[in-house]
């Protein structure tokens, strides 16, 4: 029985894959010999050389472009962008160029390539380190988006973005990084599937939809919430925004018909918007009461304790908006 | 890791000239008028509003496409920009799905999905035409470390504008090309101009990829861009170097485009002595001549000229006759099995247990 932390686990799941396939390169800065700022790619050059874990000089644009050059040209990159803010410097080759390549030249090329980042907030970095920006990434068509909320997750996620032939956006979130989670076969390969999300609690009256960090916090609240006010709720941790678990999601909003989303990321135009367009097309009679997003305010993220605590969804503001929502 | 190949590979110093072989020089001379022909035709094209949206031509620089093509191995990768169609040419991509995809038909390179701006023809390694201005030089540098990594030997040429040099992209390139010593050419094609602006008015250095070249210990030279043998030899030695392991060079070569920017652009912001003096230099005059002055037969070059012609002719007509892409296209090749379904259907297992009732 091993138990693994997720920040390990990015480690472990990058090796597990450069074991496997030679054509998987890994690059970023700071990745190789300082193994990650947040020690998440520790042990990678030791155990593969520099010329396959190469640390870069801070240029995000050579970085995706040189992950993107390698990937139409047979090998199966992994690039880190440091922090997902740091996107917006190099989103030429994520919202042009990487994305949109296979479809303008009708399928002569491929992209087989993994852009990991740490992502999201809890760490009191202000507004230029914390942002959780899935929602740029899934209005792109053309890329694939996944984010783990487990340690499990994140290898099998890896192992499955990197096996996949299109573009993955892998966001890592950095308030887990010290998560622990006890992983029995974490010797053998472990390989999940994109698309796929994962029902990690069942119950009968509402569905709470959560992904990343919004997952252990939706869980505690869904506790709270059956001991506190004796509502039973199912908690789906969507884990791939693209492709997105439609059957799943939507199963569970009609069985119990009520369908609360928790999204890190700022109000307008959140990945729960989505999910909330989708159940009201899709099973609008098997709804019993409008479905509720909970968000982070349509704010930059502030730096204070106190204040990014109150920007970002809290067990206490799920559990009381859900159980203001359901009377009860 | 930086690598240091001074001692072993002798740095490009300057433009490498003299005498090609007559076997080059004559393939040299149809690439250039192949190349010239086929943008008048498609310029013509435009004109009736057959081929749509924009084009960039490339007349009067078909000498840098020409001569560095030549310098090429057949599966060495080319990176280009959307003024492309003369490189697709010199690498001998057939003229007519090259002019289909203009004409946005079902039977054109990409099936109508990228048009002038984004052709692509990975199976002679033209890994793309890239509209967004610098982009291709980091991506340019992925395909010459994969190669570089892979063991094979190939090179990665990168084509770009002047106007590309003042893009934070042609640093980060240019920087990581040399940490990495990737087999990568950079080949600025100076046409003096970006869209409707001198480049030297916008500029704080002469030769604006030369110059910058320098200052990240990139090997850099100036040459005749309207030269097709000085092209090809400069290009030669710089590609002989990179695959033997030598790292990266840029190669600047000023030229000229005779027409506007884009699409009918009469490009009257330019002086017209500047004009004149730079079209009595237009490679297509001034190689036949060399050509004449070497013992080359003119009725020879006439003859090569017509049967360009022909098979222009028959490229457009074939083009011409393609059907329109077929609707379903519109939705292939998102994702890499063909669809661009970013919801998930439900599963087989998931399904049959739903009939069941077991499932949500
Ligand atoms: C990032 C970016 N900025 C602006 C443009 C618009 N634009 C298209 S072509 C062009 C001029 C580029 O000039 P140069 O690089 O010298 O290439 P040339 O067209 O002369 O071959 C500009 C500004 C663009 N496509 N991309």
């Amino acid at each position: 029985m091993t138990v693994l932390t997720y920040r390990k686990a990015v480690a472990h799941g990058i090796a597990q894959e450069m074991r496997r396939d030679e054509r998987v390169v890994f690059l970023g800065e700071d990745v190789a010999a300082a193994g990650g700022v947040f020690k998440t790619t520790a042990g990678l050059l030791e155990e593969f050389g520099p010329l396959r874990v190469r640390d870069t000089p801070i240029s995000e644009q050579a970085i995706l472009g040189a992950a993107m050059g390698a990937a139409m040209t047979g090998l199966r990159p992994i690039a880190e962008i440091m922090y997902s803010d740091f996107f917006a410097v190099c989103w030429d080759l994520v919202a042009n160029e990487i994305s949109k390549s296979r479809y303008m030249s009708d399928g002569q090329v491929s992209f087989p390539l993994v852009i990991q980042c740490g992502n999201g907030a809890g760490l009191r970095f202000g507004a230029q380190h914390s942002q959780s920006i899935e929602n740029w990434a899934m209005a792109i068509p053309g890329l694939k988006v996944v984010a783990p909320a487990t340690a499990r997750d994140v290898v099998g996620l890896m192992a499955a973005a990197v096996r996949d032939n299109d573009p993955v956006i892998f966001f890592n979130h950095k308030a887990l990084y010290s998560s622990k989670e006890e992983i029995p076969d974490l010797d053998g390969e472990i390989v999940e599937e994109l698309g796929r999300a994962v029902v990690r609690r069942e119950g009968e009256d509402a569905t709470i939809v959560a992904l990343a960090a919004m997952v252990p916090k939706a869980l505690e609240a869904a506790e709270r919430l059956h001991a506190e006010r004796g509502l039973d709720c199912a908690v789906i941790d969507v884990r791939s925004l693209v492709p997105l678990d439609t059957p799943t999601i939507l199963g569970h909003a009609s069985r119990t018909g009520r369908l609360f989303t928790v999204e890190e990321n700022p109000r307008l135009c959140g990945w729960g918007a989505e999910i909330v367009s989708l159940a009201t097309e899709e099973c609008w009679d098997a709804l019993t009461g409008a479905p509720v997003r909970i968000t982070t305010p349509h704010i930059p993220l502030p730096s204070a304790d106190a204040l990014e605590d109150l920007a970002i969804p809290s067990v206490e503001r799920i559990v009381t908006t859900i159980g203001a929502a359901m009377g009860a | 890791m930086s690598v240091d190949t001074s001692a072993a590979f002798a740095p490009l110093t300057g433009p490498v000239s003299g005498d090609v072989s007559e076997e080059t020089a004559l393939s040299l001379y149809r690439t250039m008028s192949t190349a010239r022909k086929f943008e008048k035709r498609a310029y013509d094209l435009f004109l009736q509003n057959l081929v749509k949206g924009t084009t960039h031509l490339g007349i009067g620089q078909e000498a840098v496409a020409a001569g560095v093509a030549a310098a090429m191995r057949p599966d060495d990768y080319s990176f280009i920009t959307y003024r492309g169609h003369n490189h697709l040419v010199a690498r001998g991509t057939p003229l007519a799905p090259l002019m289909a995809e203009l004409l946005g038909r079902d039977n054109g390179l990409m099936h109508g999905k990228g048009g002038s701006m984004h052709l692509i023809d990975a199976e002679r390694g033209i890994l793309g035409s890239y509209a967004i201005i610098g982009a291709q030089l980091v991506i340019a540098n992925g395909a010459a470390w994969s190669a570089q990594y892979r063991g094979t030997e190939q090179v990665t040429v990168c084509f770009f504008g002047d106007g590309a040099t003042n893009i934070g992209a042609f640093h980060e390139a240019l920087n990581f090309a040399v940490i990495w010593n990737l087999p990568v050419v950079f080949v600025c094609e100076n046409n003096l101009y970006m869209e409707y602006t001198r480049i030297d008015s916008v500029t704080a250095v002469q030769n604006p990829a030369a110059d910058r070249a320098s200052a990240y210990n990139l090997d850099s030279v100036v040459i005749d861009g309207n030269d097709p043998d000085e092209v090809y030899l400069t290009a030669s030695a710089a590609i002989a170097r990179a695959r033997a392991g030598g790292g990266p060079a840029l190669i600047e070569a000023v030229t000229y485009r005779h027409g506007g920017h884009s699409r009918a652009d009469p490009a009257k912001y330019r002086d017209p002595g500047e004009v004149r003096a730079w079209m009595e230099k237009d490679p297509m005059i001034t190689y036949r001549e060399r050509l004449i002055g070497r013992g080359f037969d003119p009725a020879e070059l006439d003859a090569v000229d017509a049967e360009i012609v022909t098979e222009i002719d028959a490229a457009t007509e074939e083009a011409k006759g393609g059907a329109w892409p077929d609707l379903s296209r519109l939705y292939t090749n998102v994702w890499s099995d063909g669809g661009h379904a970013w919801r998930t259907e439900p599963r087989a297992d998931q399904a049959a247990q739903q009939k069941e009732g077991l499932a949500p």
